[in-house]
């Protein structure tokens, strides 16, 4: 070994934290480059949903006496925003937990040439739904923005919004990790997920209705959806609704998925990388 | 080509059909029917995709029509009608669907098996022409739209969201919207470099979806608004289901079915050149 290379090289193995960050630099300097193709998914599309449901579709609610008992009283674009954010983070989650989970394992090798550096599986998985994470964040925020313009967001509590829509979609990220690190074919799984869970999710978890509205029978499938206690806990923080119990029980189940994902996409990784 | 055509046993002279007289000679062989047969062999194996796009618009249904409607009361639908909600947005579900298979199947599977999969460039080595390939694939499309338009009619009439006999007519007309969408989707597809590029498709798709008066009636527009809308074809589209569906049937049908079959005449001589282009230079 010349000195040149030792100077290089720190000689040792980073702690677990550190691996991680390295991990997120990369798909940070990755995205920099790459932001633009997802700015429709993750921006626009709950721009125009809140657009079209909470200004066109609003108008018809609030020309009528039903809403106050089912709103709380407050215009339906303000009880709308709230809960476009929880299923924007989700969404976002959705395409983020997938097809590239997949191609960096299986396509494009970027985990495995990760992997032959001093970061373990483990770390690299960490870095990955950190990455996921801070995305949501991004994107939330971006859209939060915009929907301020339309007078959709209301006072200091967006910002708690922001957090709890955050740790809802990163819970569901994680278990979709999870399940995309296993799947060793083309990916045509993804398709019936999306089908069947994510669309699904979106709809029946009382984004635009409170789930009471709904069927008893399909109640409970709103409340195995990690979609419906982030929507409850974002809509409750803007609108002050927010009780401390059902907050702490919302919270739980969300931080119970997402540290069970975390764990799941560290065992599915370690499998992967290691055989 | 006509050398192709005498070695190959079996292969007669082309059909003396009006699409044949219309295009040169090179470019359609009357064999689409092949393309049909190989979509429906592969389809085996994804098959679950297939089958779950029957769902996508019924989950919209229940939870659009149930909940929303909850919280408003009847619509006004055409002619001044009042409708429930769920019988309003129904149509427009029709419809939306209809678009949405037939953009998504001629463009992001075109765009992968004539980029990727190179499946057009083994296919043209046999005595097919790029215009079998798009009617080939624009009339699988289409088969699949209609059974999915077929099983959507089929749960509307058993919710009992249906009011009128022409609602018949809604099928064949969701096979002729689906057809214009497609041909102008393959158009599209001709012109794409990479999947960056489907952002663009989305952004035609979602606001057709979201504000051609599939979950809201005109009338909550400024009318500035109104006049924009009325230019995109998903609104001519929902309004002709939704007058099928409810039975207000007019003589302004046919100014929407118009839109359509300019669209549709544009979509194909378009998409027929530019397959052209790509495929045989």
């Amino acid at each position: 070994m010349t000195t040149a290379e030792v100077r290089c090289s720190s000689g040792r193995v980073l702690p677990g934290w550190r691996a991680s960050l390295l991990v997120v630099e990369g798909l940070w300097t990755w995205y920099r480059r790459n932001w633009r193709a997802t700015a429709i998914s993750s921006l626009l599309q709950p721009v125009l949903f809140l657009v079209a449901f909470g200004v066109g579709f609003g108008a018809l609610v609030d020309a009528g006496a039903g809403p106050a008992q089912a709103t709380g009283g407050v215009p339906y674009l303000v009880y709308l925003a709230p809960a476009l954010l929880a299923v924007g983070a989700v969404q976002s989650a959705a395409f983020e937990s997938t097809y590239p989970i997949l191609a960096a394992f299986k396509w494009k090798g970027t985990y495995q040439a990760v992997t032959a550096t001093p970061i373990t599986p483990g770390q690299l998985a960490g870095g990955q739904l950190i990455w996921i994470a801070l995305r949501l964040a991004l994107s939330g925020a971006a859209y939060l923005s915009v929907s301020a313009l339309f007078g959709a967001v209301r006072g200091p509590g967006v910002l708690g919004a922001l957090v709890f829509a955050v740790l809802c979609g990163t819970a569901f990220s994680a278990l979709l990790v999870a399940f995309s690190a296993a799947q060793e074919g083309e990916g045509n799984a993804f398709a019936a997920v999306f089908r069947f869970v994510v669309v699904p999710m979106t709809l029946f978890s009382g984004t635009f209705f409170p789930i009471s509205q709904l069927p008893a029978v399909i109640r409970p499938l709103a409340w195995v959806s990690p979609l419906w206690h982030g929507t409850e806990l974002a809509r409750g923080a803007v609108l002050g609704t927010l009780q401390l119990w059902p907050g702490v029980g919302h919270t739980g189940y969300l931080t119970v998925l997402l540290g069970a994902g975390v764990l799941l996409s560290r065992w599915r990784f370690r499998v992967r990388l290691t055989r | 080509m006509t050398a192709v055509r005498d070695i190959v046993p079996g292969a007669g002279p082309p059909r003396a059909g009006l699409l044949s007289r219309m295009l040169p000679p090179a470019l359609y062989a009357g064999r689409a029917r092949a393309l049909i047969l190989r979509s429906a062999l592969a389809s085996r194996s994804a098959w679950l995709a297939i089958f779950s796009g029957f769902f996508e618009p019924l989950f919209f249904l229940l939870a659009m029509g149930q909940g929303l409607g909850s919280l408003v009361g009847p619509v006004s639908g055409p002619g001044g009608q009042q409708l429930s909600y769920a019988a309003f947005i129904a149509p427009g579900l029709l419809a939306a669907s209809a678009m949405n298979g037939a953009v998504y199947d001629s463009t992001f599977n075109i765009f992968f098996k004539l980029r990727y999969a190179k499946l057009y460039d083994a296919m043209l080595a046999t005595p097919l022409g790029p215009v079998d390939i798009a009617l080939g694939e624009i009339g699988w499309a289409l088969i699949r739209g209609g059974l999915y338009a077929t099983g959507f009619l089929g749960v509307l009439l058993g919710l009992g969201l249906i009011s009128s006999p022409w609602a018949l007519l809604a099928l064949p007309t969701a096979l002729f919207v689906a057809f214009a969408f497609a041909a102008v989707g393959m158009v599209a597809t001709s012109y794409m470099r990479s999947w960056q590029d489907f952002d663009l498709v989305q952004l035609a798709v979602l606001p057709m979806f979201l504000f051609s008066a599939t979950f809201f009636p005109l009338s909550v527009y400024p009318p500035a608004v109104q006049w924009l809308v009325q230019a995109f074809p998903l609104y001519h589209a929902v309004e002709l289901m939704r007058g099928l569906t409810t039975g207000v049937v007019g003589w302004a049908m046919l100014g929407h079915l118009a839109y359509f079959g300019l669209m549709a005449a544009f979509g194909v001589v378009v998409a027929a050149r530019r397959l052209q282009t790509l495929l045989l230079p």
